[in-house]
């Protein structure tokens, strides 16, 4: 118990919340480094996944990357890329090791939101003369809409977690308060970093899924996906 | 002075037989741990993940609990996991144990509680009218029924804890992660490499091991497809 209350009184310390080091600092590289990287992974993942499932061809890829992501380790990925050239260019491991984690999750799930539409439905499309553009944007696209978003957010919540692991090979961000801990032997400030780290990712998670729940009607309807 | 040996080593290159050669017991024996921390971490979250999935199935208004807390554990980041247990093990191998564990239990849990739920209610209901009593029912029908999809969650819950054993190199019990931590302080270009590579192929020998046991157990599956 009494590291909680150390760790809760080095929460409440104001200098820890301000400075070069300070929790505002690293939240801010946090928060930056999940959202570019969430937007970057999209850009790169959607498009290719949604036309992959509109042509309906690369399964075997879409769905075999996510279980190559999970099989290497981020901490690896993070240390190869940093011995690498890239390793030179300040966050460059960083954003690298982010984006490739946050692409898989993101391709499988737009893929298998893609292929599970009703083909009845894609059928109906296409006899009512509708071309292959038009059936993308206005039919299977809204329709694989919930998987898609499921995708964005188990990748969202990777994201997260990478960033934190980032700060062991040297990057910004909220795991740089634990790992500076770490090297001070100061549990209490291992926890407090511990305790942000959990809290900034539960909020992240809590987030997407209070707009999945809120956003109309079929959205919430299939919150299961595919890791 | 002499001249410093004009090796792989000395180069520091990426792919390195000198590097094989020399530190192989190193090697070894971080693998060794690598598989241990992974094999008694597995083994423990499926011996709390069983009861926990059938006190879910059996009781209602334990499912939301159940499944909720292993989820909210699911979603904290595992260098934040680690440290939130620093207080308790303190720098052990215990302490990747527990956190290991705690993440495994999520994806077993889960998949273990969704194949007692697949189990077609006919069957239980023939094996009732066969007088299967409560405990037969539940390890001569439902479990081997169950087997597929806790076998699946099994062998996700063991590839990632090959992965995330790395990440207990913040304590000094990460098997090859160890060796990653130390070669990237060192700009060791072969440790990191042959390290990582190593985590790999013992995740993907995990996986195919599974996946031979589970074959093995569920003969019948294999004729229907």
């Amino acid at each position: 118990m009494n590291t909680l209350t150390d760790a809760w009184s080095w929460l409440t310390t104001s200098a820890h919340w301000h400075g070069q080091d300070g929790i505002w600092t690293r939240l801010g590289q946090h928060l930056y480094l999940t959202v570019v990287c969430l937007l970057a992974s999209c850009l790169i993942a959607l498009p290719v996944a949604l036309f992959l499932g509109h042509i309906g061809k690369g399964g075997a890829l879409a769905v075999n990357i996510s279980n190559v992501g999970r099989a290497v380790p981020t901490f690896a990925v993070l240390v190869l890329l940093l011995l690498t050239p890239v390793g030179r260019w300040g966050e460059g491991p960083t954003i690298v090791a982010l984006v490739l984690f946050a692409v898989p999750p993101l391709l499988t799930n737009a893929y298998v939101g893609m292929r599970e539409v009703d083909q009845d439905v894609v059928r109906a499309a296409r006899g009512m003369g509708m071309t292959g553009r038009q059936m993308l944007l206005r039919v299977e696209m809204p329709l694989a809409l919930p998987l898609i978003l499921t995708g964005v957010r188990i990748a969202a919540v990777q994201l997260v977690a990478t960033a934190t692991i980032a700060a062991l090979a040297g990057g910004g961000g909220l795991g740089r308060i634990i790992t500076a801990g770490f090297n001070l032997a100061s549990t209490a400030q291992v926890v407090a970093g511990a305790v942000l780290v959990a809290a900034f990712a539960l909020i992240v998670e809590g987030l997407f899924e209070a707009a999945q729940r809120l956003a109309p009607g079929r959205l919430g309807l299939r919150a299961g996906g595919t890791a | 002075m002499t001249a410093p040996p004009d090796d792989c080593l000395a180069r520091n290159e990426w792919v390195c037989g000198a590097y094989l050669s020399s530190r192989r017991h190193i090697l070894w024996d971080a693998a060794l741990q690598h598989v241990q921390l992974t094999a008694v971490s597995v083994l423990i979250g499926l011996v709390l993940a069983l009861p926990l999935a059938l006190a879910a199935r059996r009781w209602h208004w334990a499912a939301g609990p159940v499944l909720g807390v292993t989820t909210i554990l699911y979603t904290i980041p595992s260098l934040a996991m680690f440290s939130l247990l620093l207080p308790v093990y303190g720098l052990s191998a215990s302490l990747v144990v527990a956190g290991l564990v705690l993440y495994s239990l999520t994806l077993l849990v889960r998949n273990i509680l969704a194949g007692l739920r697949a189990v077609p209610e006919d069957t239980r209901q023939a094996a009732r009218g066969m007088g299967y009593g409560p405990v037969r029912l539940l390890v001569a029908v439902e479990l081997p029924l169950a087997l597929p999809a806790a076998m699946a969650g099994l062998r996700i819950a063991t590839v990632s804890a090959v992965s995330l054993v790395t990440i207990g190199a913040i304590v000094g019990y990460g098997g090859l992660g160890n060796l990653i931590y130390a070669g990237m302080n060192t700009y060791f270009k072969a440790q990191v490499l042959t390290a990582s590579v190593l985590c790999v192929v013992i995740a993907v020998a995990a996986d195919l091991l599974l996946l031979l046991l589970q074959r093995l157990l569920t003969p019948w599956t294999r004729s229907r497809s």
